[in-house]
């Protein structure tokens, strides 16, 4: 895990403290900055441009084929790609192409909620055990810790029977309940830190009260931590989902996602490999790029951090 | 040996380039050190000074463009690898640079990092002996034990110490010039004049020339020969210190001598503030650039920079009015004229009630140690027991060097909760037995204005913001709000159109400002101020310290004055306090204390104040104390100040014994209070 230190990332040179002084006009706020050095980045611009048709493949796609995730085109059972069935037809002669889409959607949704949900979790639950300290860290911390050391892979398996009767919604809850930890003791260091600097202080001796102080001083002086951990957490989130729902634990037919595409198409791998490889191209490139943005984003806060995070 | 002088800079300029512009930091500064001598610089954070001795050294980064020459006896510095510079540093050239921690490797003995400068110059030296050399250096700098000493680390070293090793390293090879790099600057006062006298004494030995580089136009006043004032990247005033001092002839170096407060005149006379900032040094406008500042600048200042102008004896200054000033037709006072005094309103009577009362606060904070199952190994006696008062309309200056416990006494006062012992009392009401609503008004009365103006204030919000933040406490409205921020603002001297603007944008001093418009938001009666112009550079103190001057007359506050520069509190507080681990030792009407100090501790931190005024200086007496500050976590016997204390020494046994074994309680001498055994007895002299 890369440690991210948002209150000390410039770069400490001769000219600095000349340039820093004089202040001209340029020399505009830190997200300015980032943006100047996201935009630089040609990492940055491909993993956001597939991502983006990404998206809008998964919204506009199943508008262009006449096929349905759920239709079954008997006569063309177990064929290959074809002008009709592009991504080729399964066993019961569902359409491949039309299923990736769905399950494409279905994926991105849980990734879309579940990692800026466990962020939200992070932030929130870090900012306030950081901020009061005393006993209330001392509960929250071990909270955390007890988190970190269930096997929370396990744990969703067992509790896999009580979220297949119910919405996916549910799972993405859960997926989101199980990876906000490490974040949350990123963010509680930080608020420790924070905590400490003059205008929190001075917030305080004024009487601000403690949830305004963590809304208006903390959080956003962690921002960008929390927008990298929201991207990558997207990409933690689609994997989590698509491990359970491989193993039958996730997501449940009629519905489908990236991931039980991948588990019907894994036993035709080699002899109808179409039924495997779509899907899992699609989920690779996802990531890929989903990735690709976070780390560029983490480079442009932090220039100094090569590693990659878990 | 040829008869070029010692070093001579010709013609430096250092600029860094930044994308399509560059910053010019050094515009072609000239000048030499001879044999021997000191040479002071002088200049405000930005003003090139430090840039100038790095290019000296060959220690600037890659990217840096670095013309003219730098000529060590005649031959040429600049252009030389690294390797055969490396050989220079060290051997012919030393330097000592600010920070002595970062300066010093941690993983490392002191005494291994002295044998490793030595070893490296002269290879024909055993590890033995440049050991044996090693321990004889620390001696000479003035660290007891040195043989035990040399074995040790870094962090086992204070400030001070590790500054001293600083300059054993320096002089270790017996260098010709050594280049301090504000070397005093992190350091206490009494630390700091411990430090100037090695420095002078290491200069003695190794007869090596000094170009010391400072902000503290008392530090060069007492110690060098020569003086010159940088400005914007370039010289602006070179001469001997006297006549700098006496007749200064730049206007910049007139006014930065009248905006510095110093103990002999403060007090007495209103400071000059030194209007606007110093220039972009990436955007630099074709004249003067100190016209824009400058109240004397007439139109021909605007089209071409004035070179260096040589006058009589030696003296040269960049200023095309400077012969005017030379003459006498153009007097200092008319230059920087001294701002009216404001009326003070009535006097300060001691039946004025109260506005903060402190009767023994006690803070004392556990050392633990272990990580699941604490145990106490000691105590920090952070504040342990002192009395204060402010009354209504007065300036109580808190004076002590760090670690004395004058900042977590104010935490203490601000937190408004049940002090350990003792009691705090607020506008007449006890803080222990306050309801929550009861607090929060409370609040309303006291405002804190911080030391480092830019960790004050959120970089996320807007000035407006910021300074309304304390009004949302209290639920103002929103059109209430942004008519008091406009109001506040107007207080200060910044503009109404400043609020929408972020804190980056704006100088050191107008943080500052904005850090006071906040303070002042909900009307309080006292304002605690953490060391207020300390971060700030000395050219902006002065107006700032003015405007602290003003607020109080015209809205009747009280301040509770945090600091560490006795003439600061000299020229602001109504009464002061001194503080030494904890404790006060002496209190009383700051006129009284600073003409008749009691206490040997305040005649010490007096007489190491460096003072602006070279004739002044050289007449002094210092009292010099031994060591540094005891860890407050030390058990002391008696008296806590018996260990430094240069009266102590002097004492006859049975007296030293009632040191050692009875702690002295404050008690009234004349008419300010003293807390020491033996005032009667004292016969050191300050300043």
């Amino acid at each position: 895990m890369a440690i991210i230190d948002p209150l000390s990332t410039s770069d400490v040179d001769v000219t600095a403290e000349l340039v820093d002084s004089r202040k001209a006009p340029r020399n505009s706020s830190r997200a300015a900055l980032i943006w100047t050095r996201l935009r630089s980045t040609p990492r940055f611009w491909v993993g956001a441009l597939v991502v983006g048709a990404m998206i809008v493949w998964a919204i506009a796609g199943l508008w262009i084929t006449k096929w349905s995730p759920t239709d079954q085109d008997l006569i063309n059972s177990s064929v290959g790609p074809t002008a009709s069935h592009w991504f080729g037809t399964d066993d019961i002669g569902q359409d491949i192409y039309a299923e990736t889409v769905s399950g494409l959607r279905r994926s991105l949704v849980i990734g879309l909620i579940a990692g800026p949900a466990s962020t939200l979790i992070a932030a929130l639950v870090g900012a306030f055990a950081g901020y009061t300290g005393g006993r209330a860290d001392a509960v929250i911390s071990w909270l955390i810790n007890l988190l970190l050391v269930l096997p929370a892979f396990f744990i969703l398996v067992l509790l896999s029977p009580v979220f297949k009767s119910l919405s996916f919604l549910v799972l993405t809850a859960f997926i989101a309940l199980f990876t906000w930890m490490v974040m949350a003791q990123v963010i509680r260091a930080q608020t420790k830190s924070l905590r400490d600097r003059e205008f929190v202080k001075a917030a305080r001796f004024m009487g601000v009260g403690t949830g305004t102080i963590i809304r208006r001083h903390i959080l956003p002086n962690v921002a960008s931590l929390l927008i990298i951990d929201a991207t990558l957490g997207v990409v933690a989130a689609i994997n989590s989902e698509t491990a359970l729902s491989y193993f039958g634990f996730g997501i449940q037919r009629p519905q489908v996602s990236l991931g039980v595409l991948l588990a019907d198409g894994t036993p035709s791998a080699t002899t109808r490999p179409w039924m495997f490889v779509f899907p899992a191209l699609v989920l690779v490139v996802l990531l890929f790029a989903v990735s690709l943005v976070g780390d560029a984003l983490r480079d442009a806060v932090d220039p100094t951090s090569g590693s990659t995070r878990d | 040996m040829t008869d070029a002088p010692l070093l001579e800079v010709r013609d430096l300029s250092v600029s860094f380039p930044q994308g399509a512009d560059e910053v010019r930091a050094v515009r072609g500064i000239s000048y030499t050190v001879d044999q021997g001598e000191f040479l002071g610089i002088v200049g405000e954070s930005g003003s090139g000074k430090s840039v100038s001795s790095m290019a000296i050294m060959g220690l600037l980064p890659r990217n840096a463009v670095v013309t003219g020459d730098v000529l060590l006896r005649g031959e040429s510095l600049l252009g030389r690898d690294d390797r055969e510079l490396s050989r220079l540093r060290g051997k012919e050239i030393a330097m000592i640079f600010q920070d002595p921690l970062s300066a010093l490797t941690p993983v490392y003995t002191v005494g291994d990092q002295i044998a490793e400068g030595l070893m490296l110059h002269d290879r024909a030296l055993s590890q033995q002996a440049a050991s044996v050399r090693a321990v004889e250096l620390l001696r000479v700098v003035g660290i007891p034990a040195p043989e035990r000493r040399v074995k040790a680390f870094p962090h086992e070293f204070s400030g001070g110490m590790r500054q001293r090793v600083m300059i054993a390293i320096a002089i270790a090879n017996d260098p010709d010039l050594i280049i301090a790099d504000e070397p005093t600057t992190a350091l206490d006062v009494t630390i700091q004049a411990q430090i100037l006298e090695v420095l002078q004494q290491a200069k003695e030995m190794t007869g090596a020339a000094v170009v010391l580089i400072t902000h503290d136009l008392g530090v060069v006043a007492g110690n060098a020969d020569r003086i010159a004032v940088m400005y914007a990247g370039r010289l602006v005033e070179t001469g001997s210190v006297d006549d700098v001092f006496s007749r200064p002839e730049m206007p910049y170096t007139i006014g930065l001598l009248r905006s510095v407060p110093n103990l002999v005149t403060a007090g007495r006379t209103r400071l000059v503030p030194l209007e606007g900032r110093p220039p972009s040094l990436s955007d630099l406008p074709p004249g003067c650039p100190f016209e824009p500042r400058c109240p004397i600048s007439v139109p021909e200042c605007t089209t071409a920079e004035p070179p260096l102008l040589v006058l009589g004896g030696g003296h040269s200054a960049a200023c095309i009015r400077a012969p005017e000033i030379e003459s006498g037709a153009l007097q200092a006072s008319d230059v920087f004229p001294r701002p009216e005094p404001v009326s003070l309103g009535s006097e300060i009577g001691s039946e004025q009630e109260p506005v903060l009362t402190i009767e023994g606060l006690v803070r004392h904070f556990p050392l633990t140690t272990g990580m699941v199952f604490k145990k106490q190994i000691g105590t920090v006696k952070a504040v342990d027991g002192i009395d204060l008062q402010v009354r209504a309309g007065e300036v109580l200056g808190l004076v002590g060097e760090s670690g004395c416990g004058k900042s977590t006494t104010i935490l203490e006062v601000l937190e408004m909760t049940r002090p350990q012992a003792g009691s705090i009392r607020i506008a007449g009401r006890d803080v222990a037995d306050l309801s929550r609503s009861d607090r929060l008004s409370l609040r309303k009365d006291v405002q804190i204005v911080f030391q480092d103006p830019m960790a004050a204030l959120d970089p996320r919000l807007t000035v407006g913001d910021i300074i309304g933040e304390p009004l949302t406490v209290h639920g103002d409205s929103k059109m209430e709000r942004r008519r008091r921020v406009a109001e506040l603002l107007d207080l200060v001297g910044l503009e109404h159109s400043m609020s929408s603007r972020y804190p980056h944008e704006f100088s050191g001093g107008q943080r500052q400002r904005i850090g006071i418009a906040r303070a002042l938001a909900t009307n309080p009666r006292l304002l605690v101020l953490d060391e207020p112009v300390s971060a700030l550079d000395v050219s902006i103190q002065a107006g700032v310290m003015n405007l602290l001057e003003d607020l109080k007359a015209r809205l009747r506050l009280s301040y509770l004055f945090v600091a560490h520069d006795l003439a600061v509190v000299r020229q602001i507080a109504d009464t002061v306090a001194v503080m030494y681990l904890g404790r006060i030792v002496e209190t009383g009407d700051v006129g009284e204390v600073f003409a008749r100090p009691h206490h040997p501790y305040t005649q010490a931190l007096m007489s190491a104040v460096p003072i602006p005024d070279p004739e002044a200086e050289r007449s002094r007496e210092r009292i010099l104390l031994d060591g540094d500050l005891p860890s407050p976590t030390d058990e002391i016997s008696g008296c806590n100040f018996h260990g430094r204390c240069p009266l102590y020494k002097i004492l006859d046994p049975s007296r030293q014994q009632q040191c050692v074994t009875e702690d002295p309680r404050l008690r009234m001498i004349d008419t300010t209070s003293a807390a020491c055994h033996h005032v009667e007895q004292n016969t050191l002299q300050p300043l």
